[in-house]
């Protein structure tokens, strides 16, 4: 493989992008359909290269180096743009460009008819170029290049529809919180330049006996750096924290996961791609990119871990009390991202990632599934979908594959990528890592619970009606379709089905040469092909097993005597015997522990826009001005003595000004 | 002769609309052959300086001298451009021709407005050319009258009180430099730009050096400009016409931070290094407090206009990585602020010149009153959409690269006051993606149902600067090579004096 067949995965999105933008919006309109081919075909053939990828990678033991090209130099500075080939760029570059194809071929279907149809294919070939972009990326500030720019990507995507308020609104409010932050991730940068650099240089003897740049950017330098103990402590805990807080902003994780719900104001297909298997998978990315980093810093790497846990835990408790079928898998997807971070966090490298690949296509899938829903009901509302089993035997399939393996029912891929992070989890115990294999287990239930909750809700019972139900929607029944998808719509998620079952005990094999030719544990050993990798060997956990398998089994039981036996009356929570106690929890809950109100209302409103800015800004006006037009006025009284024998203005003015100079200078002579 | 020629062209193209065109559609079509030339001039130049071999001694190209101009007072007609100045120059150009074609709109007065316009380009032209003190103050003075004229008879709002707050805060501050010009000149006996540095190094000083500088700075703070002598920038900004708003903030504010970088600091180096804390605590009032005032601003020009006070407070930061630290001085932070000066005179003209574009449709700045226009004008939107994300320094974008080189110069020379102005970034993202929101987007307006897009015309000034803008920040080393190789002059006298 040659590094342009590398970069040519990152180009040919980004050219059809480019020729969809500038020749078929502007002069092929009539042939929006061509979008939708163009954009497939770049990323087919970016997916057939990112399998070739894998497969030269796993030849290679792990790592393909090619030298980086000088992209500007200022002064000592060089910034440049290269490739880091190695077993997590190879792995992710499949995610992003396999769920981007079968999204794009979805998205045919789905976005049939909508006027933005070029715009819409131009913006997701931008996005996957973006994404494949950050992942090659060999350097941090070429990381950050495209971070922001999958960010703006999911911006234009978010608010699609830009005539909704609503949507322009969570793209805004999407950008702003990831900015926050990217704040912390810039400021990581600055930090490592401006104290990374001599410490390289001091060193720079042992990165060229390594086959290293040096360079403080270089994702591999720095990570050798770590892993050589050339950073102290603190510098290492205040990058490491920095870098983070990027992760914390694209990966939705608490505080700053407010943005991820709203960000199903898009198209569906969108949330799946962008907003469940790719982008917010992100920050996951960045975490183990710098992994050997971490690692160095006990602190950090706490913080990642109890973050991940809280995370994980609590969105997963908002998804339990939502109707919107998206903001249920929303929710899901920050819990199951929290479950990654919580597996970084602990050490668990190897799982972390392996459940990040499950997850993307498990996770698309389910979005797949609720655009399907949406496409025949008119609604996202559970509260009016229901009994659609029969009507869409398809999507209903498969929904409940995506159920399952989400769940972690043996032998769905969902099962052994969980089971490796809850086996982590419960290995070396310490402090920590009690607290959060608590969580994770919890979390755990409650990811069963939702899901089957939202399936028997969505596919089960009585149909209730579908948009036309849906009080103040304007809709009737003729936007109501109960209908199976289109096959262009059907087909990607048969094909997603087909990993969110198999990818799991496929692709890391407990036994060896049991399928295939695939040997035992082939994944995480490939991801320990990178010697600063340290991934926690695991001979298939039977205790772990069974705990999570009993955890997931009486999550969909549960689910069951609500929704399906009805034992269980929920209403009771609201206004029966205990409501006085239950009532309020709810509804903290169901308003999402009033986040959205603390930060919109209190602080961005009511402490910023007419709090500190309105001072600020009075001041301005009353105060800084005024003084500028006491200087004014004097100009302007000075002036008028002489007006008095001279008709002009400015040149008034300008005398008045001479006058000055000169005394000035007479006091300068007098006293030099 | 090509400097001259830049410097003069515009300038008798003015004398000729003055003396002999009177129909309207020849004044314009005249205007625009003296821009579009101007522009070709301006490539010209760039290129050549370009491909010169440069001699790093001076560094100058191109050099044009005739002493004896005013052989008493040793003035001189000294003309040339340097790494720092030939971006600028090609900026200036690249913005007149714009902001010639955005005038073609105008009805009032169409003879002396083109004049004017033509004559504020050669006056900005001779700043940045200049390399005989008292050429540069002559030139400084010069862009004052049409600027005078543009704004208080072409303007909007309160027009003729923008106009003379403009100008009395322009005059107050070039007192100032005069006195410092004076000052030198009675230390040294030169007006020479290019030899001060090393003559006020040997001579006995006239003035205290310090004084000179502090004058010296203040005149080019109330130019770029910087807390708290900013207030005349919002009110000219928003009451003047919109080519002129495009060349105020596009170029005008430039001037001030060449004359900050070749000048303050050119002459002055271990001055500035003095005085380093307070040209960065300046620097991040004006980041900061430039980037609140914006978000409470209701008039789209007026938000424009204040971010500016807030981006320009970005170069002021980079200047003030010249003290060092360690005991060397980066070229980095400078070389940050050169590029943000270039790249916010693009960001901010296509900005200025989208906001006309709406007030000449829609009839209001108010941005309560808009909404929804991108359906009506999506190329509008689309330019409004660059022109906001290149402000908000996006990578790929020219914004980004300039902000990354101020921030990573600055950083470790001041760790403190550039972290609290790095969370600039999360306000900038903020107004500007709030003033698209509440202009281009949501539902549309039946008030605004009339509204049409761009014609090709008014399209060319819009495409140009997306051009730039894309080509910077995909590749900043055709504009950065050029400001750092201009820069090392200045750097070598800062290395004596760097901070341990």
């Amino acid at each position: 493989m040659t590094e342009m067949m590398a970069w040519s995965i990152f180009l040919l999105p980004l050219f059809a992008f480019i020729f969809i933008s500038l020749v078929i919006r502007p002069f092929l309109n009539g042939y929006d359909r061509v979008s939708g081919y163009v954009a497939i075909v770049a990323v087919a053939i970016g997916f057939v290269l990112s399998i070739q990828s894998v497969l030269e990678v796993w030849n290679n033991h792990g790592k393909i180096v090619w030298p980086s090209h000088s992209w500007i130099t200022v002064g000592s500075l060089e910034l440049s743009v290269g490739i880091l080939m190695d077993p997590l760029t190879a792995i992710m570059l499949v995610v992003v460009s396999g769920v981007s194809l079968m999204v794009l071929i979805y998205s045919q279907g789905y976005m049939h008819g909508d006027p933005g149809y070029s715009r819409y294919f131009a913006y997701i070939s931008l996005f996957t170029a973006s994404m494949i972009g950050l992942v090659l990326a060999g350097n941090i500030i070429q990381i950050y290049f495209f971070w922001e720019l999958v960010g703006l990507c999911s911006y234009l995507l978010i608010g699609f529809w830009f005539h909704k308020p609503s949507a322009i609104a969570a793209a805004k409010k999407a950008f702003l919180v990831t900015r926050l932050g990217d704040f912390g991730f810039l400021l990581a940068i600055l930090y490592l330049f401006a104290n990374g650099g001599e410490i390289f240089a001091a060193n720079a003897s042992e990165f060229t006996g390594a086959g290293m740049s040096g360079s403080v950017f270089d994702i591999s330098s720095v990570n050798f750096a770590a892993k050589s103990g050339f950073f102290a402590g603190s510098i290492a805990t205040l990058v490491a924290l920095g870098i983070f807080a990027g992760a914390v902003g694209k990966s939705a994780q608490f505080p700053l996961h407010v943005w991820l719900p709203d960000a199903m104001e898009g198209p569906t297909p969108v949330s799946a791609l962008i907003h469940a298997a790719t982008m917010v998978v992100a920050g996951i990315f960045l975490v183990a990119r710098f992994f050997p980093l971490f690692e160095v810093s006990s602190t950090a790497m706490s913080f990642v871990a109890i973050t991940g846990g809280v995370t994980a835990l609590f969105a997963a408790s908002m998804g339990l009390v939502m109707y919107d079928i998206k903001r249920v898998l929303a929710y899901s997807t920050v819990s199951q991202l929290g479950f990654m971070m919580l597996a970084l966090g602990i050490g668990a490298y190897g799982p972390a990632i392996f459940h990040l690949f499950t997850h993307a296509f498990f996770k698309a899938l389910l979005f797949l599934g609720s655009g399907s829903v949406n496409h025949a009901t008119g609604t996202f509302d559970m509260r009016y979908m229901g009994g659609l089993k029969k009507h869409m035997p398809w999507t209903y399939y498969t929904f409940l594959i995506g159920s399952l393996s989400i769940a972690g029912i043996f032998p769905l891929a969902g099962f052994w990528s969980k089971d490796e992070i809850i086996a982590a989890s419960l290995h070396h115990p310490d402090a920590i890592q009690i607290v959060v294999a608590i969580m994770a287990l919890v979390a755990a239930f409650m990811t069963a619970f939702y899901m089957f909750r939202a399936l028997f809700m969505t596919f089960h019972g009585e149909f209730r009606g579908g948009i036309a139900a849906e009080p103040d929607s304007g809709a009737d029944s003729h936007d109501v379709h109960l209908e199976e998808s289109p096959a262009v719509m059907v087909l990607p998620m048969v094909i997603l089905a087909i990993p969110a079952i198999v990818a799991g005990f496929l692709f890391n094999p407990v036994i060896d040469g049991g399928i295939g030719s695939i040997p035992q544990y082939w994944f995480s050993k490939m991801l320990n092909m990178v010697d600063h990798v340290y991934v926690k060997g695991h001979p298939i956990d039977f205790f772990a097993a069974s705990i999570s398998s009993i955890i997931a089994v009486s999550g969909i039981g549960l689910a069951y005597l609500i929704y399906i036996r009805k034992s269980v009356n929920t209403s009771t929570i609201i206004d029966g015997e205990f409501s006085y106690m239950t009532g309020p929890v709810y509804k903290l809950i169901f308003r999402k522990y009033f986040f959205d109100e603390l930060y919109e209302g209190k602080i961005t409103i009511a402490l910023f826009y007419n709090g500190v800015a309105r001072l600020i800004d009075w001041c301005d006006r009353n105060i800084v001005d005024r003084i500028g037009n006491v200087i004014g006025f004097f100009g302007r009284n000075s002036g008028k003595v002489v007006t008095t024998l001279e008709t002009g203005q400015v040149q008034i003015y300008g005398v008045g000004m001479s006058v000055g100079i000169v005394s000035i200078l007479i006091v300068f002579v007098v006293w030099g | 002769m090509l400097l001259s020629a830049i410097i003069f062209l515009p300038l008798a193209g003015a004398v000729v609309i003055l003396l002999g065109l009177n129909d309207p559609k020849k004044v314009r079509l005249w205007a625009v052959f003296i821009g579009f030339v101007e522009l070709v001039l301006g490539f010209l130049c760039f290129y050549l300086f370009q491909t010169a071999d440069i001699d790093l001694k001076d560094g100058m190209e191109l050099v044009e001298k005739y002493e004896k101009w005013i052989p008493v007072l040793n003035i001189q007609y000294h003309l040339g451009v340097d790494g720092l100045s030939a971006p600028l120059v090609l900026l200036t150009s690249l913005l007149g021709f714009c902001s010639i074609v955005a005038s073609l709109n105008i009805q009032l007065r169409i003879k002396e407005y083109f004049m004017w316009l033509l004559i504020l380009q050669s006056a900005v032209m001779g700043v940045f050319i200049s390399l005989d003190f008292v050429l540069f103050f002559i030139f400084w003075e010069l862009e004052l009258l049409p600027m005078y004229f543009l704004i208080s008879i072409w303007g909007s709002g309160r027009k003729e009180y923008s106009a003379m707050k403009f100008v009395i805060f322009t005059l107050l501050g070039s007192a100032f430099m005069l006195v410092s010009i004076l000052g030198l000149y009675f230390s040294t006996g030169s007006f020479s730009i290019i030899a001060l540095p090393a003559l006020v190094s040997e001579a006995k000083l006239f003035m205290p050096a310090g004084t000179m500088f502090a004058f010296l700075f203040l005149a080019f703070a109330v130019k770029l400009p910087v807390w708290p002598v900013h207030t005349w920038l919002p009110d000219a900004h928003t009451d003047a016409p919109t080519a002129v708003s495009v060349m105020l903030a596009g170029v005008l504010l430039k001037m001030g931070g060449y004359g900050m970088i070749r000048l303050a600091i050119g002459i002055f180096p271990g001055e500035a290094q003095d005085w380093a804390w307070v040209i960065a605590t300046l620097a991040v009032i004006s980041v900061l407090y430039g980037a609140v005032c914006t978000v409470r601003q209701t008039d789209l020009k007026k938000l424009v206009a204040f971010s500016s006070v807030s981006h320009m407070g970005y170069v002021l930061l980079g200047i003030s990585s010249v003290v060092g630290v360690g005991g060397s001085v980066s070229s980095v932070g400078l070389t940050g602020a050169a590029m943000q000066m270039f790249t916010h005179g693009t960001i901010t003209g296509l900005l200025f010149l989208v906001v006309g574009l709406i007030y000449d449709r829609a009839h209001t700045r108010h941005i309560p009153d808009l909404g929804g226009l991108a359906s009506n004008m999506p190329f509008v939107g689309v330019a409004f959409l660059v022109a906001g994300l290149a402000s908000l320094g996006l990578p790929g974008t020219s914004g980004f690269i300039a902000e990354l080189l101020v921030f990573l110069g600055t950083f470790e020379v001041w760790p403190i006051i550039t972290t609290l102005s790095v969370f600039a970034i999360v306000l900038t993202a903020g107004y500007i993606l709030w003033m698209i929101q509440r202009t281009f987007f949501g539902p549309a307006i039946s008030r605004l149902d009339e509204v049409g897009d761009v014609s090709l015309v008014q399209a060319v000034p819009l495409v140009i600067l997306m051009v730039s803008i894309m080509v910077v920040g995909l590749y900043p080393s055709i504009i950065s090579d050029a400001f750092a190789l201009g820069l090392e002059p200045i750097m070598e006298s800062l290395q004596t004096g760097a901070r341990s």
